[in-house]
């Protein structure tokens, strides 16, 4: 168990680092999710509620997610640290852990700035929405780091991650936004933990079969 | 009957098909009362069982899906793939006749409140995704093992997106819409029931029998490279 | 007959387009295989004709 911790922690520790020094994809997610912000104030017609905008954020959230997870796998296919990562003696499923837990990292960097921004754009955001955030974004990660892996190998590469990922978006996106609008958010923030849980869970254990022949 | 049956499985399966089939249309316009929604209610005696047989598909391949990550049969990733392949089809039946049946009965080609049509919209899109998958990827061992874990995500992903969005109409519509009446009487659980049999029984024909060409197809190219 | 009445036969119509779409499909998929059986057949029987003409000539021993 903790050789397993251990594992996760030197894959994490390698992810950031990379991003740290090629500072490509997080500064990218930033730029991605202010710009998408400034496009739905121009897509929002007069006189369209509040409730409205809530609901172009969580879009927002998702398509930063997609761009920041279509990097995930890029340098381990380009440069073939695939198969290293898979000829080291660790269990594949900590590959997807940390993976997950490095993406998770840029995303929740990315809503740092996107959520202050949205409340000074829009209107301001409650404590249901940021902890329906949190959530999400868990499932969210843990979801698309698999499905991620499975674009690297198929040639489509880029397009087809989006194509993959937002049906499996779509109960994070109900979650979200239910929890951002209704007055009383519990069942929409259980929800979301059921599908962190279920979903987690599947990542975990079918990732092994993504990366392996 | 039971020897020629079991040599001659496809042909078997066409004539329990077709007998199905036959029979559930003579019970739904000859038997089955007239239900008070009108003419139109006649719609979901095939609507609902192609949309059950569609779930049946999913619920195959991904059982396909499971053998062939745990126990690594050899047949299981073609199984699962026709299986879906199948499921598909009949997704977009029940896509098709339900837009169908909303507009006679709500005078709309579509509606968000029927939840039914919502989650099979959905399935569609993420199903349809699958074959963007597999035809992305050169055939081969790493192929049939993505493509059996996308088809476990699927099968998830039903009753969590059942849930998603019978959660979602208290915020974005308050009505709900059911696909079916209310009740039904006997007789018409019993047309009901007939027809889901007809459904099964083609759906699972059909997957025979793609199958039965696939497998042709590919014992002739094996053929070709053995002679040339 | 009733705008109802279309709107069923419709539906019912729907069912059996999507059906014979596939016999359709699969029909021509089977004219395919067939071309390919023949074009093997043709090209096994050729390989059996030049194998045969390779074959050692009998000769008469003793």
């Amino acid at each position: 168990m903790r050789r397993y911790a251990a594992d996760v922690a030197v894959l994490v520790r390698k992810d950031l680092t990379l991003e740290l020094r090629a500072r490509d994809t997080l500064p990218a997610m930033l730029l991605f999710v202010l710009s998408a912000l400034v496009v739905f104030h121009f897509a929002l017609p007069a006189h369209s509620s509040d409730l409205a905008a809530k609901g172009l954020l969580w879009v927002a959230i998702v398509f930063t997610a997609i761009v920041g997870l279509t990097r995930a796998f890029v340098a381990e296919r380009e440069q073939r640290l695939i198969d290293g990562l898979l000829l080291a003696p660790c269990d594949r499923s900590a590959i997807w852990l940390a993976k997950s837990l490095a993406v998770l990292a840029f995303l929740g960097a990315a809503e740092v700035v996107a959520l202050p921004a949205y409340a000074a754009f829009f209107s301001g955001i409650g404590w249901s929405t940021v902890a329906a955030v949190a959530l999400a974004d868990l499932g969210i990660v843990a979801v698309g780091t698999v499905l991620a892996a499975i674009a690297a190998v198929s040639r489509a590469r880029e397009l087809i991650l989006p194509l993959l990922f937002l049906p499996l978006a779509i109960p994070v996106v109900v979650g979200g936004v239910g929890a951002s609008v209704v007055v009383s958010p519990g069942r929409y923030l259980g929800f979301l933990c059921l599908y962190d849980a279920v979903f987690a869970i599947i990542s975990w254990a079918s990732f092994e079969y993504v990366v392996t022949e | 009957m039971s020897t020629w049956s079991r040599n001659n499985p496809l042909t078997a399966l066409a004539v329990l098909t077709t007998a199905l089939l036959g029979a559930s249309v003579v019970l739904i316009f000859f038997y089955a009362p007239v239900d008070q929604d009108g003419l139109n209610q006649k719609i979901f005696y095939f609507h609902v069982p192609i949309a059950l047989t569609s779930y049946a598909c999913f619920g195959w391949g991904a059982l396909k899906a499971f053998l062939h990550l745990w126990k690594r049969l050899p047949s299981a990733d073609l199984e699962s793939y026709v299986a879906i392949h199948q499921g598909v089809i009949f997704g977009a039946m029940t896509l098709v006749t339900g837009s169908i049946w909303a507009k006679v009965r709500w005078n709309a080609w579509w509606v968000w409140g029927d939840e039914q049509l919502v989650l099979f919209l959905v399935l569609f899109l993420f199903y349809c995704a699958y074959f963007m998958l597999r035809f992305s990827v050169d055939p081969g061992p790493q192929r049939a093992n993505l493509s059996a874990v996308y088809a476990l995500f699927g099968v998830v992903l039903i009753p969590v997106s059942f849930l998603a969005i019978r959660l979602a109409n208290s915020y974005i519509h308050p009505t709900v819409f059911t696909s079916s009446g209310p009740q039904m009487a006997t007789s018409q659980f019993a047309t009901f029931c007939v027809a889901w049999a007809a459904m099964l029984s083609l759906a699972y024909f059909l997957y025979r029998f793609e199958l039965a060409g696939k497998r042709l197809d590919a014992n002739l190219r094996e053929l070709r490279e053995l002679i040339t | 007959m009733t705008s109802q009445e279309k709107y069923v036969a419709a539906a019912y119509l729907v069912v059996f387009l999507f059906v014979l779409a596939y016999v359709v499909i699969m029909a021509a998929k089977l004219s395919r295989l067939g071309r390919d059986v023949a074009e093997l057949t043709a090209l096994a029987r050729e390989r059996k004709a030049r194998t045969s003409d390779q074959a050692p000539k009998q000769v008469k021993v003793g």
